[in-house]
């Protein structure tokens, strides 16, 4: 079975990266253009994962990140946040607020796909 | 009538409550609760001036000679109006020196002079004697009106024993013991005292007041009909002017006038009350005005109850003085009448309370210690408790001044109006007046020049004015007044060397004031003031330019503790001088009071409270037996004083140095505070530079890698990958130059080049270089602005840079096909405004001040234009630079309106021609 992944970030050249990236390893992509936009789409679509910049308009990445997981029917949904600001509190914040993992931007699309794989392989 | 056990008992039940009243203000004074400390109860306790004699006498005077009762009430309005300064100076040199009584402020001032001590009591007493008579007489003609029938005189006691008045002279006396002598206290206060006569100055005030208004609405139909009634009749017409028969004596109304100013402050019960008894400088404040509005209202109906009398029972037919109990009396009225008689008997018994505690005080320390403390039983050397000999001294004073007062009732009383015996005290205090008044203003005065004023008025005084009533009232051979001693008809009492033509009393003020004055200020210029007169000078005259801390000790030797701990326990009792030198150890910083330094503030401090007790001319002679003291020389005192000042200035110094080191405190606290702020703002500034050049590396790095991971990759897809990469470089080096640009010039390491720069021609040029972005997104931009506008003096390349980031700003919100851009120059007296004003979406109000920040930009993450975000603060920065500020308009739905004005030049004030034509259309661009 295909997973299906959301893609939310407002940087339409990192959208374009990342969609081109994970439709390559074989997913199923949709993407989101702001953190509204991105939540609707998890709330309508269920994806497997959630690849959820920090930084968006409309909602941040922490944000949505929240309301998933204060929903139920969501808990099953994987986030992985992005994010250019590496602070380590700002880590420990995504983390705290329920994200499954977190990467700093520039990632290595390597490690991404591997990341990826090992959070979907681990769900059930 | 009235039946005289009821006088009786009603006189002792109003005692008692009195003696309630004290007892309940000494209670809450224990209590820390005390009542005296209120400025009203203050003002009322001075009301204590009001005694028996405005009571009863004022009737009496008004009823012979009409408006003259008044200067005695105009003196003291105009003594707390004009001299409230001087009462304040007095309470703080009595408060500061442990001053009780009159007689200690004299001796205190001129080097603690027991001499001088001695001669103030003496006059006091002998002064002080008719006015207590004063009192007696009147509550014994009181008791005479109501208890008699008219026409009875039979009934004047024919034996000493049967006379009521010294039954009640003793019940006072009793009475005055209790109150005033109950304890020892080295402050002389007396808050249960001072409570009761402000108690009795509104019983006499409001019973007499009751007694105006029965007679003027009740006898009478209002002041107008007992004043038309006046006027009417022949013998009480001329009452009702000033002239009364003769021409207005000038003379004599200011010298009542003036005697009245200065009794109301040296009066011993006055003082008392007005300087010992207070307890907060602040209360003269409310007393200005108080006590003479007091004086106002209980003259309110002394004219009134006068004509009132007067026409009721007809000239001559009744003792004026008592028609205040006599009027209600005459119309059955007879619980008004025992108001009335209870209000007098509060006027006298205040009066005679406060004198004879106060004039006790003075005997005690003044006159009976210093000639008890030469005796060896109780002297120097003695030892033992002399606190219950004090109060014993005390109690006999008090005893021994009211049968005095009784003597002279008996003597010359019974002769003499109450108003003309009350004259007689105040001419005599008014003998302190020079040595006080000049005590505290003149340091140059001197004991013997106080000593000689002093005696000089005070015989003048017995020879003018006291020998003379004497003689009058028949208990001495009149002759002398008549035809002077001798038959030198120069030395007669009331014509003295010829001066004719003045009443007695003016005679008598004139010459005693004027030998006073005379022999005080002659003999002072004579001597140089010595070592202790000097210092006590200074402490006196300059008492507002020391505080506590800095009041100079004028005091050389040796000393110890056990002899002065000693010495105070034998005037204060062990227990208090337990508790005060412990209280004194602890001032020190000492732990036990065998570890207080016995050096001169000791001294100083023993000396101040004993003072307070026995006065400080006998508190002086007391210490220096029990201390080996050096004698100071002038030039001692003159050094202690330097001493004392530069201390003082050091004290100002510190103050002005830790002052301004808590400044300096408080300054690099603010510092600190603006510090730890910018430190946040730069942490943000690179956390938000480190999102930004992460962005577009994270794109060039994916991109890169989905590239050297497929070789194959179709040429298009490659192509669009590497397109994108090279648009992520560029906007890399972008930000890195801006953040560059930034920093140099929020951190001054920019470089200006300023010239003079034709703003329109630099406009100009700007849309001229955008215009190849305009026409690709299909917009117009116009320029309007002036034919010509003056140059400004500004870096060329920065203004370009400014209009060039508004205009390629306006470029990427105009709406595709659609856009127009305005661009406007204007010119006015202040300088030049440009604006640039797009058909964009504009901006929302709440980003209005947001856009100005750095990386905030504007737009939607959709089709949010490429740029960095430090465009506008980079403008808004060289535009300040400049003088000039940004701003932005905007309407939404009518685009964004940015604009900048920039100021001429400063130097030139007037704009140049042609500069301030204005708004007409000018060229127009593409």
């Amino acid at each position: 079975m295909t997973h299906r992944i959301l893609i939310a970030d407002d940087e339409p050249n990192i959208l374009i990266s990342l969609e081109f990236l994970m439709k390559r390893e074989g997913f199923e992509v949709t993407v989101a253009r702001d953190g509204i936009e991105a939540l609707a789409a998890i709330v309508d679509q269920r994806p497997d994962l959630v690849l959820l910049d920090v930084m968006m308009p409309g909602k941040t990445g922490f944000e949505v990140c929240q309301e998933v997981r204060a929903q139920d029917a969501l808990k099953d949904i994987r986030i992985l946040m992005l994010t250019a600001k590496g602070r380590d509190t700002d880590v420990a914040k995504g983390l705290a607020l329920g994200a499954d993992a977190y990467m700093t931007k520039p990632f290595s699309t390597r490690e991404l796909v591997v990341k990826v794989r090992e959070m979907l392989g681990s769900a059930p | 009538m009235l039946p005289a056990a009821l006088l009786v008992g009603a006189s002792f039940a109003y005692l008692l409550l009195l003696f309630a009243v004290a007892w309940y203000g000494d209670r809450r004074a224990q209590q820390g609760r005390s009542l005296v400390g209120n400025a009203w109860v203050y003002a009322l306790s001075m009301a204590v001036y009001c005694t028996a004699w405005t009571y009863f006498g004022s009737v009496g005077r008004a009823s012979t000679s009409g408006v003259w009762f008044l200067p005695i009430y105009l003196g003291p309005t105009l003594a707390m109006i004009l001299a409230w300064m001087v009462v304040r100076k007095m309470i703080r040199i009595a408060r500061t020196y442990r001053i009780t009584s009159i007689a200690d402020f004299v001796a205190s001032r001129y080097g603690k002079s027991p001499v001088l001590a001695g001669l103030v009591t003496l006059i006091t007493v002998v002064g002080i004697v008719p006015y207590i008579a004063l009192q007696l007489k009147a509550i014994a003609s009181g008791y005479a009106v109501l208890t008699v029938a008219p026409g009875d005189t039979a009934a004047i006691a024919p034996q000493w024993w049967h006379d009521s008045t010294l039954y009640v002279a003793l019940a006072l006396a009793g009475f005055t013991m209790v109150f005033g002598t109950r304890h020892l206290d080295t402050t002389e206060r007396h808050e249960g005292m001072v409570a009761a006569i402000a108690f009795e100055s509104v019983v006499k005030l409001v019973a007499f007041m009751a007694v105006g208004l029965f007679v003027s609405y009740s006898v009478f139909d209002g002041l107008g009909d007992l004043f038309a009634r006046a006027l009417a009749h022949p013998d009480l017409r001329p009452l009702l002017g000033l002239e009364q028969g003769r021409p207005f004596a000038y003379e004599q109304w200011f010298a009542l006038t003036v005697l009245s100013m200065l009794s109301v402050i040296f009066l011993p019960r006055q003082f008392q009350v007005m300087v010992v008894e207070n307890v907060d400088e602040r209360h003269l404040k409310r007393a200005i005005w108080v006590f003479p509005l007091y004086l106002l209202l209980i003259n309110l109906f002394v004219l009134p109850i006068a004509l009132g009398g007067l026409l009721y029972f007809g000239p001559g037919n009744m003792n004026a003085e008592s028609f205040v109990l006599s009027i209600p009396l005459a119309h059955g009225q007879h619980a008004l009448a025992l108001v009335a008689f209870i209000g007098g008997l509060s006027a006298a018994t205040g009066m005679v309370i406060v004198e004879t505690i106060a004039v006790s005080t003075m005997v005690c320390n003044d006159l009976v210690m210093p000639l008890l403390l030469r005796t060896r039983r109780f002297g120097a050397r003695a030892g033992g408790d002399l606190t219950r000999i004090l109060l014993l001294i005390r109690r006999t004073a008090i005893v021994g001044v009211m049968l005095l007062g009784y003597v002279y009732y008996h003597v010359a009383g019974e002769a003499y109006a109450l108003v003309s015996i009350g004259l007689i005290s105040f001419a005599a205090v008014a003998q302190f007046a020079p040595a006080a008044l000049g005590g505290m203003y003149w340091k140059g005065g001197t004991r013997g020049g106080a000593l000689a004023g002093l005696s000089a008025g005070f015989a003048l005084w017995a020879w003018t004015l006291m020998l003379p009533s004497i003689a009058k009232s028949g208990w001495m051979d009149a002759g002398f007044v008549e035809h002077g001693p001798w038959g030198i008809a120069l030395l007669r009492p009331e014509q003295l060397l010829g001066l004719a033509g003045l009443d007695n009393l003016t005679h008598s003020l004139f010459w005693s004031l004027f030998a006073n004055i005379g022999a005080y200020v002659a003999v002072s210029l004579w001597r140089t003031p010595s070592a202790s007169e000097t210092s006590q000078a200074m402490l006196f005259v300059d008492v507002f330019e020391r505080t506590a801390g800095s009041v100079p000790v004028f005091w050389r030797g040796r000393a110890e503790v056990a002899d002065l701990q000693s010495l105070m326990a034998r005037f204060l009792g062990a227990g208090r001088t337990q508790m005060l030198f412990e209280d004194y150890a602890r001032r020190a910083g000492a732990d036990r009071i065998d570890q207080i330094k016995p050096d001169a503030r000791l001294v100083q401090f023993v000396e101040t409270q004993l003072a307070g007790a026995i006065g400080s001319a006998s508190a002086r002679v007391m210490v220096s037996s029990v201390v080996e003291e050096e004698t100071l020389g002038l030039d001692d005192v003159m050094r202690i004083l330097h001493e004392a000042s530069q201390l003082r200035t050091y004290a100002h110094e510190l103050e002005d140095k830790s002052r301004s080191l808590e400044r300096a405190t408080e300054d690099l606290r603010a510092a600190n505070e603006q510090l730890k702020s910018l430190d946040r703002l730069k942490d943000d500034f690179m956390s938000s530079v480190t999102h930004e050049l992460r962005t577009p590396l994270t794109s060039i790095r994916a991109l890169s890698e989905l590239m050297a991971d497929d070789p194959d990759m179709d040429a298009a897809q490659r192509q669009h990958f590497v397109g994108i990469i090279v648009n992520e470089t560029e906007r890399l080096s972008r930000l890195v130059n801006q953040v560059l640009d930034m920093a140099k010039i929020e951190s001054g390491h920019a470089e200006w080049h300023n010239s003079d720069v034709d703003l329109r021609a630099l406009v100009e040029q700007a849309i001229e270089t955008t215009q190849e972005v305009f026409r690709e997104r299909g917009a117009t931009v116009v320029l309007h602005a002036p034919a010509q506008v003056r140059t400004l003096r500004a870096d060329p390349d920065r203004l370009t840079q400014v209009v060039l980031n508004l205009l390629s700003n306006a470029a990427k919100f105009v709406p595709k096909g659609s856009g127009h851009v305005d661009v406007r120059i204007d010119t006015d007296d202040a300088g030049i405004t440009v604006r640039v004003h797009d058909n964009g979406p504009g901006v929302p109000p709440d980003q209005h001040l947001l856009v100005f920040e750095r990386f905030r930009q504007g737009g939607d993450g959709v089709n949010r234009p490429q740029g960095t975000g430090l465009g506008l603060p980079i403008s808004r920065q060289i535009v300040e630079h400049f003088g000039g500020r940004m701003w932005l308009d905007t309407d939404p739905g009518q685009g964004a309106c940015f604009s900048f004005h920039l100021p001429w030049p400063k130097m030139e004030t007037l704009p140049a021609p042609g500069a301030q034509s204005g708004n007409h259309e000018g060229g127009e661009a593409p």
